[in-house]
């Protein structure tokens, strides 16, 4: 099983006739995703890709069902564009445009809650529910269908995360990259607790990075709720305070977002969190995959006992 | 984006905020016709974006137009360092000159936006003219926060609390509801993501008065800010970090002496991260960027090699969309460009890495290539302790 993605998800893209929109929309179509529409306003009528483009996401959701969506739209449009497809019906809003400004973003995600739908992003991969569904930009390949939950701040470290795994044959029920912004759409402890509820899902890899306090209200969350095991590396360990590394996000300042709170806070609701970043797979295969040799015995019984 | 104290206080008095009446000026002799007409008794303020100005000389009381010219005269293109400029300081452009206000009390304000709850927040405390952080230290509680409702403003209930928590009589109390509309008004229209007044002084007859401001403007929303994109000042700006900027990459300096170059800013800080585990330092941050071509490499190894310290680049990307063999071609191009004549350590994964690996080690240039991220990185850190 999987969260939020699976292959009933039905994707219609927003901002599909742009560079960025035809790029993504041929790599979903390449993973096998059913992407039924796309959006460009003045655009309607036409076929990109082969896939029927609308003017509206009204008329997008009308005629072929979409129930996510993928937004590519510029910045200065993309809060109308997040709006606009949860207003249509739409459930799942995967924002993956970047450099949006915060004050639209306060309002988008209210509105986005209040018609019962969730954001994921903005500024962020997507994400993908490996041999199932991508919604999103990340590269399909490294994917590999299997019982570990990853949810991540960051793109291209995601990435790194989950090549570890695959490599060592741990694959992953859903990967989520929440996105790098002060503001987001869904959170660490949104995404935990879907995995909890997951029953596909084994255990949780979590990639946090310094930066306001969403890995210590993950770690509350976790220690209250989560029964599974979780992993968690937080990046930026060495990131002087003040100083803006890349993300909108990641930038200590004012006494929080540093990383010995995080890793303190972690630890303490009984995560493993793995200092060398080289060695996050090794982490998870340590607990999840003991060898079958004599001494090893207790833990592949214990382990056959949860799959049940 | 930061702006100077005196445009700030340009857009608080526009909005109808209370601010000392001055001039910012650039020539020390202006400043003595100015305390003229201000009156004598002025306060001459060096215009850098660092905060601290006061502990390191750079704001000055004058007590005569004479005094006043003196002490522009002393501040004006003198080099301040306070401890929030870093090493070698900023050279001082402008001074404000401002008339004297008659403070009965100091108080800090500020506006900020809140990722917990995804709201506009007032901070406010009694104990103003210090940094925040200094009054976190001292005393937590001496600090209150009220979360705005997004599309309202404050409700009168939490301006009772913030009067009563800050002293106020009841003239400034009730100036102080006005205050923070405007307040927020101004933080909303102009996109700040830090609109900060401290000191905000309490008069001797119970006004309430701007002494200082600092604003900043989300990056983000400068494309629909014109008129603040127009007072960008490179004055201030890391030279390294605005031509950063130029070229679409983002860097920051580090103090190490392993230059890196990676996409994405996650795997930007976790390149930093191993080599430390690793015992080496980074001698920068630097994100390409998704769509890093030969141009925009170069133009990162070229600012790598300006930090003399700078003993091995240790090149860390994971193809996704940006494939190897792309970025390999790009690589051989800059390395040419820029005429890089340090080690380079190559980690290239991902989309198409095979073929990407092919091409360096193809190439006349001399790279070391290495899949593993670890053993990657210790490379990188031996050839700079100089152990390889």
């Amino acid at each position: 099983m999987s969260i939020l993605v699976d292959k009933k998800t039905r994707v219609v893209v927003q901002g599909i006739t742009g560079k960025e929109g035809s790029f993504h929309t041929r790599g979903m179509l390449d993973y096998g995703t059913k992407v039924v529409a796309g959006v460009t306003p003045g655009k309607g009528g036409t076929k990109h890709l082969g896939v029927p483009v609308f003017n509206s996401l009204e008329e997008a959701v009308a005629e072929t069902g979409a129930n996510t969506s993928a937004v590519f739209v510029p910045p200065p449009f993309a809060a109308d564009a997040v709006c606009e497809a949860a207003e249509a019906g739409i459930r799942l809003i995967a924002c993956i445009t970047e450099g949006i400004p915060l004050k639209d973003m306060l309002l988008t995600v209210r509105e986005v809650t209040r018609r019962g739908a969730r954001m994921i992003g903005p500024n962020c991969p997507g994400l993908i529910s490996p041999g199932k569904a991508k919604v999103g930009i990340m590269p399909g390949p490294i994917h590999r269908p299997g019982k570990v939950g990853v949810v991540s701040r960051s793109g291209t470290l995601t990435y790194e995360v989950v090549h570890q795994l695959s490599e060592r044959k741990i694959g992953q029920s859903t990967c989520i990259g929440i996105g790098g912004d002060p503001i987001i759409g869904t959170s660490f402890v949104d995404c935990l607790w879907m995995f909890e509820e997951d029953g596909g899902t084994e255990a949780i890899v979590m990639i946090g990075e310094i930066g306001g306090s969403a890995e210590e209200e993950a770690a509350a969350f976790i220690k209250k709720h989560v029964s599974k095991p979780v992993f968690a590396f937080v990046a930026g360990r060495t990131a002087p305070p003040g100083k803006r590394m890349g993300h909108a996000g990641a930038i200590i300042a004012q006494g929080v977002g540093g990383w010995p709170e995080k890793r303190a806070a972690l630890e303490a609701a009984g995560v493993e969190v793995v200092e060398n970043p080289a060695r996050i797979g090794d982490a998870v295969a340590a607990r999840l995959k003991p060898k079958r040799k004599p001494a090893a015995q207790k833990k592949t019984v214990k382990k056959g006992k949860k799959k049940r | 984006m930061k702006i100077h104290e005196y445009q700030a206080k340009e857009f608080l008095g526009e909005n109808g905020i209370a601010v000392p009446k001055g001039q910012a000026i650039s020539s020390a002799t202006d400043a003595r016709s100015i305390a003229r007409d201000l009156g004598g008794a002025v306060v001459v303020k060096a215009q850098v974006l660092a905060g601290g100005r006061g502990k390191a000389g750079g704001i000055k009381l004058a007590s005569t137009p004479k005094k006043a010219a003196e002490a522009a005269r002393t501040i004006l293109g003198s080099r301040l360092s306070t401890y929030q400029s870093g090493g070698t300081g900023y050279e001082v452009a402008t001074v404000l000159v401002e008339e004297q206000v008659p403070i009965a009390r100091e108080l800090y304000l500020a506006v900020t936006t809140d990722r917990a709850t995804a709201c506009e927040t007032v901070i406010a405390s009694a104990a103003g003219g210090m940094d925040i952080e200094e009054i976190a230290a001292k005393d937590p509680k001496a600090i209150l926060r009220e979360t705005v409702m997004p599309g309202a403003g404050l409700w009168p209930y939490q301006i009772r609390k913030l009067a009563a928590n800050l002293k106020l009589e009841r003239e400034p109390a009730r100036a102080l509801g006005a205050l923070l509309a405007r307040l927020l008004a101004c933080y909303r229209e102009l996109d700040c993501d830090l609109l900060e007044i401290n000191p905000l002084a309490v008069t001797t007859d119970g006004r309430l008065v701007a002494l200082d401001a600092k604003m900043n403007i989300e990056d983000n929303a400068l494309y629909r800010q014109p008129r603040i994109r127009d007072l960008a000042d490179d004055a201030g700006e890391d030279p390294v970090e605005a031509e950063a900027a130029r070229i679409g990459v983002s860097y920051v300096g580090m103090d190490g002496n392993i230059g890196c170059v990676v996409n994405g800013a996650g795997l930007a800080m976790t390149t930093m991260d191993i080599l430390h585990l690793l015992g080496g330092e980074a001698a920068n941050f630097l994100d390409v960027g998704g769509s890093a071509d030969a141009e925009r490499i170069a133009g990162a190894l070229k600012l790598i090699l300006t930090d003399p310290s700078v003993k091995v680049i240790f090149i860390n990307i994971f193809g996704g969309i940006l494939r190897c063999d792309i970025f390999a071609r790009g690589l051989l191009e800059a390395v040419r460009q820029s005429g890089a004549n340090v080690p380079l350590v190559v980690r290239l994964i991902g989309t198409n890495q095979e073929e990407g690996k092919r091409i360096l080690n193809s190439s006349r240039l001399s790279f070391t290539v290495d899949d593993d991220l670890e053993s990657a990185a210790a490379r990188a850190v031996a050839i700079a302790g100089g152990n390889a």
